[in-house]
């Protein structure tokens, strides 16, 4: 199937038309099966639900603004509307769905969360959830990403989690991803491993982009009428989802923005769907960066958590389906829009949501007295020191 | 012989379970690759797990994901690793199957893969990302070349489910004999004696352990469990650590030898 509407959840192999699926080895298969079981119980539990939404609002902050970008609009002639969630608690999307993940561990018995962070932001909100939680919480972070995000690997250990190096592979998100993978095959009966983004075996694409609905679900609600354009960045795709999913049933044009790093035609870049094939990475079918001989390449991102070299298996199908268009910005125009917005709005973006804002500067002619939604996923401070080498 | 029936001939083995080494093809370079192989089968190597390198192996501890950069930086394409695979069937007359990961083999086509292994003279396939349900194709294409798919079966892995793994009579069973991925461990699996008892009382199809076996004595204590043992972190660091080709194969001949006695009843 290579065309097709919304899906409420994929088939019961997992898949979203020719993507997603469950690549995994056995000894996590029926870790997987459980937690699909468990996690369609607790969504179809009203006092569960009950509970994800206290927590969203009491300890997220939720329902997050939805802001008019007046001075930015004004020197744009676009009409730009910021979802901000960059002021949720820990200052970013992740938040939502670690806090869903933390909850379900808790429900399922497990004492131990892991994840894998790349920019630092879910790894943070998984510590944070796990504090909140009582959970004992480890976070492996590649050694590069340790390097550039410093302040978040501070507040992972204030918040008491242990950080763990990855320094095989290129030392980003990738090898992150599979190291706590690694881990999880070891620790699978005591542990709940708790994916950053809409990637992995089933169910993790399905259920990360149902805890992060709440984004378009909450727009729907703050706006008097739809946009005609929603835009978001994209590395895994879960705040693009999130905000995506409950629009793709509307006129909305939807545009997930992914990483041009120095641009497509040089090769390093973080664009999976753009530029990459069909393949299995990390326990899903999906688009991929990857050689001839299914070797995975290195991604390159000036943003670490755009630096990957795939997609969520649900990005994948929305794209061959034709129901979002996927485009790329470059490191320098994510850095031109973090700028532009920190100096129009007063506010400093993540240089992930950035690359989103970099697209609508650059269509703004086109864009001309049109509305446009921009998935602000979080806020920039733990980008300053890349920022200040940049410029 | 078709290779499902030449692996299930060195499984039937009534003086104690066949050792499997495996190794990472294209070490320390291709040229030499299987001057190690050859050192093995001298010193009782029944057959071998030839891995064919890939860069994000999400079963391998760090000592073989090492062994597979290694490879692959040392220019083992597939062909290559496939090559060398031949040469060891053509110089030992031993079984040998391929291992490697999912995405490598679906870039090449389920088809042309198990093709390619076939006609390098390869008895079977391990794919340690490809569970069950997703293993049909590449099953399919398997059977039609006469060579043997590998399943796996592990101590978290339900009855009903072992059932279904059995129903498909793979090449062997792979017993994933510890919690985790591959690696030396300082004690034996407290796993292995529940799971061998649990496979044992579903099917006939052989059983082989593998993950964890890092010492003859712990590959001793599996050898009434099962119908093969499969060894490779031990392996793949003594060919890491040596200085050369030359010390690598006396090393392997030393270690190979030691478990192929722990392992005789």
């Amino acid at each position: 199937m290579t065309s097709g509407g919304r899906l409420s959840r994929p088939d019961e192999q997992g898949r979203f038309g020719d993507f997603g699926g469950r690549f995994a080895p056995e000894t996590l298969m029926p870790a997987l099966a459980e937690l699909e079981e468990e996690f369609e119980a607790a969504w179809n539990d009203e006092g569960f639900l009950t509970e994800f939404r206290r927590w969203l609002s009491e300890f997220v902050g939720r329902p997050t603004p939805l802001q008019e970008a007046r001075r930015l609009s004004e020197m744009l002639g676009v009409r730009v509307l910021l979802k901000r969630e960059d002021l949720a608690h820990t200052g970013a999307h992740k938040i939502n769905n670690a806090v869903g993940q933390a909850l379900l561990a808790h429900r399922m018995g497990k004492p131990r969360v892991i994840a894998e962070t790349g920019a630092g932001q879910h790894g943070v909100a998984a510590a944070t959830a796990a504090a909140a939680l009582g959970l004992e919480c480890a976070v492996y972070m590649g050694v590069v990403d340790i390097e550039r995000q410093a302040l978040n690997v501070q507040r992972m250990r204030l918040l008491g989690t242990e950080v763990v190096p990855v320094s095989s592979g290129a030392g980003t998100l990738k090898d992150a991803v599979s190291e706590a993978m690694r881990d999880w095959v070891r620790t699978v009966e005591s542990t709940h491993y708790i994916i950053g983004s809409v990637v992995g075996p089933h169910p993790f694409p399905w259920m990360v982009r149902e805890f992060q609905k709440v984004i378009g679900e909450e727009c729907i609600d703050q706006l008097a009428e739809l946009p005609d354009v929603a835009v978001a960045c994209v590395g895994g795709g879960s705040n693009s989802i999130g905000l995506f999913y409950p629009l793709l049933e509307t006129e909305v044009e939807l545009v997930g923005i992914e990483a041009g790093g120095e641009g497509i035609e040089t090769g390093k870049h973080g664009a999976s769907i753009t530029a990459g094939r069909p393949g299995v990475l990390h326990g899903t079918r999906t688009l991929l960066l990857q050689d001839d001989e299914g070797q995975v390449q290195e991604a390159h991102s000036i943003s670490a958590g755009l630096d990957y070299p795939g997609v969520g298996p649900e990005h994948a199908y929305l794209a061959a389906a034709g129901l979002v268009i996927y485009e790329s910005a470059t490191d320098r125009e994510a850095l031109d829009a973090v700028e532009l917005l920190s100096r129009t709005e007063g506010i400093i973006p993540a240089l992930e949501s950035a690359h989103a804002l970099a697209w609508i500067t650059r269509n703004a002619d086109r864009l001309q007295g049109k509305t446009v939604l921009l998935g602000l996923s979080g806020r920039g401070d733990k980008d300053l020191a890349t920022i200040a080498a940049a410029s | 012989m078709n290779g499902q029936a030449r692996i299930r001939q060195i499984l039937g083995n009534p003086t104690g379970p066949a050792l499997l080494p495996y190794l990472t093809a294209g070490l320390p370079n291709p040229a030499a690759s299987v001057e190690l192989f050859a050192a093995m089968a001298e010193a009782g190597a029944d057959g071998f797990e030839v891995g064919v390198p890939y860069s994000d192996p999400l079963m391998d501890g760090p000592v073989i994901m090492a062994g597979g950069d290694a490879a692959l930086a040392a220019g083992t394409t597939r062909a290559v690793a496939l090559d060398i695979l031949r040469q060891v069937v053509d110089r030992t007359g031993l079984p040998a199957l391929a291992m490697t990961y999912a995405n490598p083999v679906m870039q090449r086509g389920w088809s042309s893969y198990a093709a390619d292994v076939a006609a390098a003279g390869g008895s079977g396939i391990i794919v340690p990302d490809l569970p069950f349900e997703e293993s049909e194709p590449l099953r399919a294409s398997c059977e039609e070349k006469g060579i043997g798919l590998v399943q796996f079966v592990s101590p978290t892995t339900p009855s009903e489910r072992m059932e279904k793994v059995a129903a498909v009579n793979p090449a062997f069973i792979y017993g994933v004999a510890d919690m985790g991925v591959t690696g030396e461990r300082a004690e034996g699996s407290p796993h292995a004696r529940a799971l061998s008892e649990r496979v044992r009382a579903l099917t006939d199809v052989p059983l082989v352990f593998g993950v964890g076996i890092s010492t003859p004595e712990q590959a001793a204590a599996l050898s009434g469990l099962a119908d093969g043992v499969i060894v490779g972190t031990a392996i793949v660091r003594r060919v890491l650590e040596a200085d050369d080709a030359k010390a690598a194969a006396m090393s392997l001949r030393e270690i190979v030898g030691q478990f192929k006695s722990a392992l005789a009843h």
